[in-house]
C-alpha cells in the first residue's frame, strides 16, 4: 500500500487549554511534515508545547485541553477531529507513541506479555499464540536477551533501559507508519541512551517508519534526526535540515540553545545562558514571544513575526535572523 | 513463598499464645460470676460447692494451665450458664454470623467497587457527586439508627420484608444457611444491608481515591496510546491497581464485621455470635468470653494471612520481596 501523501502533515495546529485562569495556547499554529523513513526532531524547552503537540497527533489531549484548530493529515486524511472510536483504531496501530519515563509507562501489576499481547489483539484478529510469537520476536529485535523468559516478567524486574526497550517494542508491535517519541532517552543514563538511539534509528530506517523525536537535548538530535523544528512558546521559530540548523542557526533562540550545550571546544569558558525564563503561556506579550529575552529585539518585534523562507528548506520566524 | 508462610504461621502461634494470656487473666480479674449465677439465698456450703465445680477455687495460674492444656485438646472450657462447651456454643452461632458478614461483604464489594470507580472516573458528574454524598451518609449515620429506619420502612410501613430472625434455613455441608430459601433471603436482606452500609461507603471511597490516582498515571495514558478499548483500560489496567488497598482494608474489615456485628444482630434479633457475646458479658460467662475472644484473634490472624497471600497475587512486587526474605 503506497500513497502519494506524506505520512504526516500538520497544518496550523492549535491546541488550547481552557482553564479557569484563561486560555492557555500550548500549541499555537504549528506546521510541519514528516515522511516515510524520516526523523523529525522537535526541539524546545520545557513548556514550549512539544509534548502537547505529540499528544495532539495521538488524539490524547485531556480536558480542559483540546485541538482548537488546524489540520493533522495522516496519509492524506484529517484526523484532528476524529471521534475517539475511530482514533483508537489508529492509536498503537498506525501511529504509536513512546513516552518519556520508562519507569512509569508500563503497568506495574501486569506482566510484559499481557501488556504486549493486548496491544496486538486490540488491532488484529490473531490467536494468543500468534500474538505471543510476534511479541517475542519484537522484544528480540529491540535487544532484550532471552525474550521468551522476559515475556513472563513484570516491569519491576527490568532496569530503566530495558523497560524503555520494552516500551519501544510495544510501539513497534503493529508496525506503525508513524512513531511519536516523547523524550524517550531523557530518563536514561548516557550509555544506555546511546544504544537506544542507535537501535531506534536503525529500526526506523529498516522499516521506513516516519518518526517525530521530541526532545530538549540538542546533542541527541544532532546524530539522529534528518530535520529539526525548534519550538518556542507554542510556535515553531525555526526549521530546516539538522546540520544546517545546528551549524548556522538563524533564530536568536536557536543560537541561545546551541550556545548553552557544553562543548569540548569551549573548555574553561562559562556556558552561555539564555537570560530570563520561558514566558507564561497564559498571557503572552504581544509581538514576538522571545522578545524579552532576545539580544536583537527592537521595536519591530512588537508585532508578531511570520514564518519566512530564509533559504531553500530553511524557515525562520524572526525579523532579525542571524543571516551570514 | 513457603518460607514466608512458615514464618507467618510461627508468628501467628506466638500472637495467639500472648492473646490467650491477656484474655484469660483480663477476664478473670473482673467481677465474680458466682454472684450472678447462684441463687442469692444459697448457703455457704452451696456457694463453696459451686466455686469448686467451676474450678474457681484454684490459683489463677493453675486455672490458666488447665485451660491451656484443655485448649490443646480442643476444649476451651464450659459455659457457666449453659453448661455446654463454650466452643460448641460459638460454633452453633457462627454460621449465622458468617452468613450475615459474608453477605454484607459481598454487597459492599459488588456495589462498592463499581460505584467507587465510577465516581473516580467521573468526579465532576452528577452521578459521581451523588455517590460520594451517599458514602458520606453511609459513614456518618449510626448503624443502629439505620437499622431501626430499615425496619420502620420495609417491615412496618411497606410490610415487604420481615424484621427479625433468620427465617427458613436449610442444611448445607452440615451448616444451617438462610440464603438458599426465599424466606431466608428475605430475612437476610435487611440486616445484611444494614451491616454493609459502612463497609460499602468505605469501599466506595477507597475505590474512588485509587481510581483518581491511577487514571493520572502514565501507564494509563500509555494504555490509551496503545489503542486499547476504554473497558479494557478500566477493568484491567485501573482495577487491578486499585484492588491492592481495597483488599487490605476489606480483609481487616471482614474480621471486624464477623466479630463485632453485635449491633446489627441485636436490632434484627439475628441469632449469631454477636448476640451470644453480649449475653455472655452480661452474665459474666467467662469461658464463653475467653473462647469468643480467642476465636476472634484466630480469625483475624487467618484473614491477615489470606490477605498477605492475596497481595502477592495482586502485586508482583510484593512477591519478589517475599522470596528474598
Amino acid at each position: 500500500m503506497t500513497s502519494n501523501f506524506p505520512t504526516l502533515v500538520v497544518e496550523d495546529l492549535r491546541t488550547y487549554f481552557y482553564t479557569k485562569a484563561g486560555v492557555v495556547k500550548a500549541v499555537d499554529g504549528i506546521s510541519f511534515t514528516v515522511d516515510r523513513g524520516e526523523i523529525l526532531g522537535l526541539v524546545g524547552e520545557s513548556g514550549s508545547g512539544k509534548t502537547v503537540t505529540g499528544f495532539s497527533i495521538m488524539g490524547l489531549v485531556d480536558p480542559p485541553g483540546r485541538v482548537a484548530g488546524g489540520r493533522i493529515l495522516f496519509k492524506g486524511d484529517d484526523i484532528a477531529g476524529l471521534p475517539d472510536d475511530a482514533m483508537r483504531t489508529l492509536r498503537g496501530n498506525r501511529i504509536a507513541m513512546i513516552f518519556q519515563d520508562p519507569m512509569m509507562t508500563l503497568n506495574p501489576v501486569l506482566r510484559i506479555d499481557t501488556q504486549m499481547i493486548e496491544a496486538i489483539k486490540a488491532h488484529n484478529a490473531v490467536s494468543n499464540d500468534e500474538a505471543r510469537r510476534r511479541a517475542r520476536d519484537i522484544l528480540g529485535r529491540v535487544g532484550i536477551p532471552s525474550p521468551d523468559e522476559r515475556l513472563k516478567a513484570y516491569p519491576h524486574q527490568f532496569s530503566g533501559g530495558m523497560r524503555q526497550r520494552v516500551s519501544i517494542a510495544i510501539a513497534l508491535l503493529n508496525d506503525p507508519d508513524l512513531i511519536v517519541a516523547d523524550e524517550p532517552t531523557t530518563a536514561l543514563d548516557v550509555t544506555i541512551q546511546g544504544q537506544i538511539l542507535y537501535e531506534v534509528q536503525k529500526l526506523c530506517r529498516e522499516s521506513r517508519t516516519a518518526m517525530i523525536w521530541i526532545t530538549h537535548d540538542l546533542s541527541v538530535i544532532a546524530g539522529l534526526a534528518d530535520r529539526i523544528s525548534v519550538m518556542y512558546a507554542g510556535r515553531i521559530v525555526e526549521s530546516g535540515q539538522v546540520d544546517e540548523v545546528l551549524d548556522r542557526p538563524l533564530h536568536p533562540y536557536t543560537r541561545g540553545l546551541i550556545g548553552s550545550v557544553p562543548s569540548e571546544n569551549r573548555r574553561g569558558v562559562p556556558l552561555a545562558q539564555i537570560p530570563g525564563m520561558t514566558p507564561s503561556l497564559l498571557n503572552l506579550p504581544p509581538g514576538c514571544a522571545f522578545r524579552a529575552r532576545c539580544p536583537r529585539a527592537d521595536n519591530a518585534c512588537l508585532t508578531p513575526p511570520e514564518m519566512t523562507l530564509a533559504a531553500p528548506g530553511r524557515e525562520v520566524r524572526c525579523f532579525h535572523p542571524h543571516l551570514a | 513463598m513457603t518460607v514466608f508462610i512458615t514464618r507467618r504461621l510461627l508468628q501467628s502461634c506466638l500472637v495467639i499464645f500472648v492473646m490467650s494470656l491477656i484474655v484469660f487473666f483480663g477476664v478473670n480479674v473482673i467481677g465474680n460470676p458466682i454472684d450472678i449465677l447462684i441463687n442469692p439465698e444459697a448457703d455457704q456450703a452451696e456457694i463453696e460447692r459451686a466455686i469448686k465445680a467451676l474450678g474457681l477455687d484454684r490459683p489463677i495460674h493453675e486455672q490458666y494451665l488447665v485451660f491451656i492444656q484443655r485448649a490443646f485438646e480442643g476444649d476451651l472450657g464450659r459455659s457457666f450458664v449453659f453448661g455446654e462447651p463454650a466452643l460448641k456454643l460459638i460454633m452453633q452461632r457462627m454460621p449465622a454470623t458468617l452468613e450475615l458478614a459474608l453477605c454484607a461483604m459481598l454487597i459492599s464489594i459488588v456495589l462498592g467497587i463499581p460505584l467507587g470507580m465510577w465516581a473516580g472516573l467521573k468526579p465532576e458528574s452528577a452521578a459521581g457527586k451523588s455517590i460520594m454524598g451517599f458514602s458520606i451518609l453511609g459513614f456518618s449515620l449510626p448503624s443502629f439508627w439505620v437499622g431501626i429506619m430499615l425496619i420502620m420502612i420495609f417491615a412496618v410501613m411497606l410490610g415487604v420484608l420481615p424484621s427479625t430472625g433468620r427465617g427458613q434455613t436449610v442444611g448445607l455441608f452440615g451448616l444451617q444457611v438462610s440464603f438458599l430459601t426465599w424466606d431466608g433471603l428475605a430475612h437476610l436482606l435487611l440486616p445484611a444491608v444494614n451491616l454493609a452500609l459502612f463497609k460499602l461507603s468505605l469501599v466506595i471511597r477507597l475505590a474512588r481515591a485509587g481510581t483518581r490516582e491511577v487514571v493520572l498515571q502514565d501507564y494509563v495514558k500509555f494504555a490509551r496510546a496503545k489503542g486499547l478499548s476504554p473497558s479494557r483500560i478500566v477493568l484491567v489496567h485501573v482495577m487491578k491497581n486499585i484492588m491492592i488497598p481495597v483488599v487490605t482494608i476489606l480483609g481487616l474489615e471482614l474480621g471486624s464485621v464477623i466479630a463485632f456485628s453485635v449491633v446489627t444482630e441485636t436490632i434484627f434479633a439475628w441469632p449469631g455470635m454477636g448476640k451470644l457475646i453480649i449475653d455472655s458479658i452480661n452474665l459474666l460467662d467467662r469461658p464463653v468470653i475467653v473462647a469468643y475472644l480467642l476465636m476472634t484473634v484466630f480469625m483475624f490472624i487467618t484473614i491477615n494471612l489470606v490477605v498477605d497471600i492475596l497481595y502477592s497475587i495482586l502485586d508482583p512486587r510484593v512477591r519478589l520481596q517475599d522470596i528474598k526474605g
